[in-house]
């Protein structure tokens, strides 16, 4: 577990030593920054749900982007045979690589705090701003980056190319995002299935702040099935 | 079996419908300096990449002091020191970084890390670009990192894949030294297309062609076996005319002389031949004629068949012999 760790704080620190770091989560809390703040005060609530609102449709770019050269560079470069003939397990490699991306994920959506911060800094005296959905909100928000990002790094492992890794990976996420958005011109039972696999349905309901293990336990496979894909990929970019 | 650095029999690896491999078996006791010899796509990298645990065997076994790559490939990983084909970096690693960052992988407890890095760095020669990048490095430090990172955990066998390859002759000189150095130490198996650095650095050659060991040897012997040509300039002792035919004849009965072809000469009054000899030397003998039949040697010349020449015969198209070839010497 410590080869995991030496992959996953290589990488962490390679990121934010490339200028991709900086152009990722810059743009990152541009937007957000300017859709949360151009509606709030339309809205006139003191709350983060517009910001949780838009924030997995924004991870569906952003995590393939973070993903996209983790393996492919490794590829292409030929480091993934010095990497892969050291004594470290693939999974190790794929564990690690996935460990750095959520840190890098953690960090860009560290940067966001000052939004709950600022609006409830905004809040009429006497009455308390509810920290429960912006708690619960951030906690979703990492589970279903950790999905996203796990799905980001199979698409990586399978080209030596970013390009396509990143765009595969964009595929995966938007497929899973979008799922269940046409599920009500379907019959209940058959729409109810698309909705179970919509990562965006399962986030909505931890962002009110329900907290249900089945939405946990969702996001925990989905990453899992990712994983063990990646893993499956790297064995066979043995040759 | 267990004492063998290396034992590798019947491997075989297919790509698709290419096959790399074909059924290549050979030992490799501790402590020998071999030279992995091929023409490109002959089998080289293909059968190092699966001795150092990257790639897999399609059949056959490899063993690293006993232990199967396949099957206990972590532990036969931790025993081999790997120097890939074109040396792949982490471009953006400083030299420093991307040692300690082997060193963690590597499993080294952190309280040696220190020690094996300094180690490492001072055996290679990298103490002036610690702090550099690696992608800003010359070809020369590039390669020394990537020797670094093979012997940082003090490995009991190195598989280096053309370690020299692109470098320029100091550089190649310097590497060479290098390598030469570890091997009092260390089981080495390396892979090359420069003939002059397997009889400077090796003492032993295997010569892989199309899959397949067609030649297994010290480089001396390979080079020797085979024989070569003595050209000779000749002149009457006495100062008349020499009748060629006559001349031709005498050298032609000469001991160990298998062949006896006309060649340049000197000027008016002087033969040239050229004298195909076997493994036997005919230089004292020739010598003796000459003396004996009132001849002056002006010139003798010696070329030996090279290991050039013994790796073009072997590998070669068709004419390959298919199985060890100098055994019968």
């Amino acid at each position: 577990m410590s080869t995991a760790l030496a992959v996953a704080r290589r990488e962490f620190k390679t990121f934010f030593q490339s200028p991709i770091a900086y152009i990722v989560i810059g743009v990152f809390l541009l937007v957000t920054g300017w859709l949360y703040f151009s509606t709030l005060f339309l809205g006139g609530t003191a709350s983060l749900r517009s910001f949780f609102g838009f924030a997995p449709v924004l991870f569906v770019v952003f995590a393939p982007a973070v993903t996209m050269r983790l393996l492919a560079e490794e590829r292409k470069s030929g480091t993934l045979e010095l990497l892969l003939s050291m004594p470290i397990k693939d999974w190790e490699v794929v564990i690690g690589k996935f460990s750095a991306a959520l840190a890098m994920v953690a960090v860009g959506l560290l940067w966001t705090l000052p939004y709950p911060l600022s609006v409830s800094s905004l809040i009429a005296r006497g009455v308390s701003f509810d920290w429960g959905p912006v708690l619960g909100g951030y906690f979703g928000l990492l589970l279903l980056a950790s999905s996203f990002l796990a799905l980001g790094l199979w698409a990586s492992a399978l080209s030596r190319n970013q390009i396509v890794g990143f765009i595969i990976g964009l595929l995966l996420c938007f497929a899973f995002y979008f799922v269940d958005k046409f599920a009500f011109l379907l019959p209940s039972s058959l729409g109810e299935i698309l909705q179970f696999l919509s990562v965006d349905y399962h986030f909505e309901n931890i962002a009110r702040g329900v907290f249900d293990t089945r939405d946990v336990l969702f996001y925990l496979s989905l990453t899992t099935a990712g994983l063990m894909l990646t893993t499956r990929s790297l064995a066979a970019a043995r040759q | 079996m267990s004492e063998a650095m290396i034992s590798i029999e019947g491997l075989s690896k297919s790509y698709g419908t290419t096959q790399a491999l074909r059924g290549v078996s050979f030992e490799v006791p501790r402590g020998q300096v071999v030279g992995f010899l091929g023409p490109n796509g002959a089998g080289k990298t293909t059968a190092m990449r699966i001795l150092a645990g990257y790639a897999l065997p399609t059949a056959g076994t490899a063993k690293v002091a006993g232990i199967d790559v396949v099957l206990n490939s972590l532990a036969s990983r931790r025993m081999i020191g790997y120097l890939p084909e074109n040396n792949p970096l982490y471009e953006e690693m400083m030299v420093l970084d991307f040692l300690a960052f082997v060193a963690q992988v590597r499993g080294i407890a952190p309280a040696e890390q220190r020690q094996r890095i300094k180690n490492a760095v001072e055996h290679c020669g990298l103490k002036s670009v610690i702090s550099k990048d690696i992608g800003q490095l010359s070809k020369g430090f590039r390669q020394r990192v990537g020797l670094a990172q093979a012997i940082i955990h003090d490995p009991d066998l190195l598989i280096l894949d053309e370690p020299t390859s692109g470098l320029d002759p100091n550089q190649i000189v310097e590497i060479r030294h290098l390598i030469k150095e570890l091997g009092q130490q260390k089981t080495v198996i390396l892979s090359t297309h420069i003939l002059s650095e397997v009889q400077s650095t090796c003492s032993r050659v295997l010569i892989i062609n199309e899959g397949k060991l067609v030649a297994d040897d010290s480089p001396e012997r390979l080079a020797l076996g085979e024989g070569g040509t003595i050209h000779v300039v000749l002149t009457s002792r006495l100062g008349n005319a020499l009748q060629a035919a006559e001349v031709q004849s005498i050298l032609a009965h000469i001991p160990g002389v298998s062949s006896v072809e006309t060649a340049e000469a000197e000027g008016a009054g002087t033969l040239g031949f050229a004298l195909g000899y076997g493994k036997e030397d005919p230089r004292r003998a020739l010598f003796e004629a000459a003396v004996k039949n009132g001849l002056l040697l002006l010139e003798v010349r010696r070329k030996h068949v090279s290991l050039e020449e013994t790796f073009r015969k072997l590998t070669a198209g068709e004419g390959a012999p298919s199985g060890p070839s100098a055994e019968a010497a």
